[in-house]
């Protein structure tokens, strides 16, 4: 239906963004025009279930959620480069198993030596 | 002419989204009845099926809030980070043989690539809310978020390696039935991660309505909050779907017509078993789920990528 491997199709995908993108400004156009709204200092509070918040929300967070980033960009990138490698699989053989297993090996070694340093525990 | 067909079919998708919130909230809410031995919804309508058309029009009524204090602009449009990329990752789902929306080149690596954006949709309404709920729920879902690609992407690498190819049409067509024991349990890391990334029970900390109410989401309400849901909900469909294909072979399962509804069928069974899951299985606490997915996903997934590759060397 759509024409295959021209830049055309990407036309497809520009229009799921244009669709995705519009949908929420249309809904909440339309809840504007059909609701009516009563303002009231009460109701613009911040949501803390009845109780006045203390302090700014905006706090420094504990290093723990850092860890986590940090793990997350190594890993991510290394699981990256085996899709490549997934899908030129086929064509190189017994020699691309091998490699495969010994940057498994690695990844799973890095693995581990996150976890003996305690990175994986929630402090 | 493709932009043409792509509006369409953008529109399918988010029509399918919103529809598909509206019966699967009816559906979930079925299902915890069961699970609870309760009815569920059952007034309006045949067992309670109109119970949400009736919710739409209220949700459309009520008035839109944003909070002292908020930064205006970012809540507003928070929510569209949100939402938009479920509705993408719906355009390279390969519905009929030959045949998907967006049918990309890279489209598993899309599939597992957009859905991800979400992330920043969250943390963005988490920090413009300026509520201590919803800065603490948002941090947590990134960290879960994060923390749970990984094990999904290694995951969908099993069929990949077996395939070898990224293109969702060219899977299907390469597909072979014994790929679903080969591959279960990289299914079952998949499903467990997927449920990760959409913050759903039992893995919904950073929601966590008994400590933090409503997480990122609690200042937000009326239809901006139902745009929140819908993204979940579409995510949900996005990710059976693209399991029902990538892990059971989707359309391949019955030929002609028959595959599409084989494939629908199996993506249901997928959304009944995700929230049979949630209403079934007690909070996990945060240092529990982040010890869960680095600690048993990850390396399960590895091994299961190293078993396909041997196979698949194999033959």
């Amino acid at each position: 239906m759509t024409p295959q491997g021209s830049g055309m199709d990407h036309l497809v995908l520009l229009a799921f963004v244009i669709i995705g993108c519009l949908f929420v400004p249309l809904t909440v156009t339309a809840s504007h025009l059909l609701g009516r709204a009563k303002r009231d200092e009460r109701k613009l509070d911040t949501y803390e279930c009845g109780s006045e918040p203390v302090g700014p929300p905006w706090v420094q967070l504990r290093v723990g959620y850092y860890v986590y980033a940090l793990l997350f960009v190594v890993f991510d990138i290394e699981t990256v480069f085996l899709y490549p490698w997934a899908v030129a699989f086929n064509r190189l053989g017994v020699f691309i198993v091998v490699e495969m297993t010994i940057f498994i090996a690695i990844l799973g070694a890095g693995l581990a030596y996150a976890w003996r340093e305690g990175a994986l525990r929630w402090r | 002419m493709s932009l043409l067909w792509g509006l369409l079919w953008g529109l399918a998708a988010v029509m399918l989204i919103a529809g598909g919130a509206i019966i699967g909230v009816w559906w979930e809410r079925k299902v915890a009845g069961r699970v609870q031995m309760r009815y569920g919804p059952q007034q309006i309508g045949p067992a309670g099926s109109l119970q949400m058309i009736a919710d739409v029009p209220k949700l459309l009524f009520k008035e839109d809030i944003v909070p002292e204090g908020a930064d205006e602009p970012l809540f507003r449009y928070a929510p569209l980070a949100v939402f938009a990329p479920a509705a993408m990752s719906l355009a390279v789902v390969p519905f009929a043989a030959g045949w998907a929306p967006f049918d990309s080149t890279v489209g598993a690596l899309f599939f597992l690539a957009v859905p991800s954006i979400s992330v920043i949709g969250i943390l963005l309404s988490a920090w413009a809310s300026h509520n201590t709920f919803a800065a603490l729920g948002g941090l947590r879902a990134a960290a879960q978020m994060v923390s749970y690609e990984v094990p999904r992407s290694l995951s969908v690498l099993s069929v990949i390696v077996l395939a070898g190819t990224l293109r969702p049409t060219d899977v299907m067509a390469a597909w072979e039935w014994w790929w679903i024991p080969l591959t279960f349990v990289g299914f079952l890391v998949f499903l467990i991660s997927s449920i990760a990334e959409m913050n759903r029970g039992p893995f919904d900390i950073p929601e966590a309505e008994s400590e933090l109410v409503a997480g990122y989401f609690a200042d937000y309400s009326g239809i901006r909050w139902a745009v929140f849901m819908m993204g979940e909900y579409g995510a949900l469909i996005a990710t059976s779907l693209f399991g029902a294909a990538f892990f059971f072979g989707g359309h391949r399962l019955l030929p002609g017509v028959g595959g599409i509804v084989a494939m629908v069928v199996v993506a249901c069974a997928i959304i009944t078993v995700v929230m049979w899951v949630k209403w079934t299985f007690p909070r996990l606490r945060a240092d529990q789920l982040m010890a869960f997915c680095w600690k048993v996903l990850t390396p399960v997934a590895l091994v299961q990528l190293l078993v396909a590759g041997v196979v698949a060397a194999w033959l």
